[in-house]
């Protein structure tokens, strides 16, 4: 299904992102890896890739650093001679409420989730303009449409995500290049393996379908919108939370 | 020196190598739309390995060869 494409994908290294390369691995696209700090991590994922027969590579930067994420899309496309899809997927959590949250906890989150983004939309986008075709994909989240006590930060980023899908995909779509948003709801991964066993509880009484999400769930939903399927379809946001939003 | 340098780009970037163009041909009569205008200099400035200011006054082909000639001299 993507065989010949290569798609870019930030915080690759474990959880959604991980998923997300396997299984544009396993739809024959080549990829690349990049992570911040699970650098073991990010090998074994390549190693996964690379094992389904597709091209990988991974790495190194802080998607919140301008100048280092232009460094790297440029030796990106000179390592592979093509890039056609970008998913924005890195992402933390600083987790407070909001009156005790300090400005750094605020920042930093928006600085790596939303400008992260920026960056990367910026650099990739620049060549998929010229290529007049691609794909870009921001992983948001469920917490951005609705809300979230104690994310006030990953929230906000969330939902800033959704305003930079929009606009992203109005001003490239003359240029054949497409994007959208995914937003997740409660997915199994490092990041909700944090929350306190009762808030886990919690929540899988507000999730219709009755489980936590897979990575795999929003994998699937990425490589649609990678894929020549999903050529009509700009500035959308889908939910993937098994009616946790409705 | 500037200008015939922009002219080459910009006949390159339209695929018309015979383009007429003068200082005072504007964006709009050569056809191209705001995420051109933006591609091109981008191009423009590659090539002089320098940076512009890219904003709502860029207007004609003058314009740009104006600010390269500033940012280079």
């Amino acid at each position: 299904m993507l065989t010949g494409k290569t798609a870019l994908i930030t915080g690759g290294a474990k959880g959604i992102g991980r998923a997300i390369a396997l299984k544009i691995a396993e739809a024959h696209g080549n990829v690349a890896i990049v992570y911040r700090g699970s650098e073991k991590r990010a090998e074994d994922t390549k190693n996964e890739c690379i094992a389904l027969g597709v091209k990988a590579q991974s790495y190194q930067c802080d998607v919140s650093d301008f100048n280092a994420t232009k460094i790297m899309v440029a030796q990106i496309i000179k390592d592979f001679g093509n890039l056609d899809i970008l998913v924005n997927n890195a992402g933390i959590t600083n987790d407070k409420l909001l009156i005790a949250m300090k400005e750094e906890d605020f920042d930093s989150v928006i600085a790596t989730n939303l400008k992260g983004a920026f960056n990367m939309t910026k650099h990739v986008g620049a060549y998929l303009l010229k290529q007049r075709k691609g794909r870009i994909i921001n992983i948001s989240s469920v917490s951005g449409l609705m809300g979230n006590i104690g994310q006030c930060n990953y929230a906000a980023a969330k939902a800033g995500l959704i305003g930079l899908t929009k606009s992203t995909a109005k001003e490239m779509a003359l240029r054949g290049v497409t994007c959208n948003a995914i937003a997740p709801g409660f997915i199994d991964t490092d990041m909700t393996k944090d929350l306190k066993p009762e808030i886990q509880a919690e929540i899988l009484k507000l999730i219709p379908l009755k489980r936590l999400g897979q990575p795999e769930d929003i994998a699937n939903l990425c490589v649609y919108l990678s894929s020549e399927y999903s050529n009509y379809i700009t500035g959308e946001v889908i939910k993937v939370d098994g009616g946790l939003y409705i | 020196m500037v200008f015939e340098k922009v002219v080459e780009i910009l006949r390159n970037y339209k695929e018309e190598p015979e383009l007429e163009v003068t200082m005072e041909s504007s964006f709009e009569e050569l056809e191209l739309d705001s995420l051109d205008t933006v591609e091109l200099v981008m191009e423009i400035e590659e090539s002089f390995d320098t940076s512009i200011e890219m904003d709502s006054e860029l207007k004609t082909i003058g314009d740009v060869v104006g600010l390269i000639e500033k940012a280079i001299a």
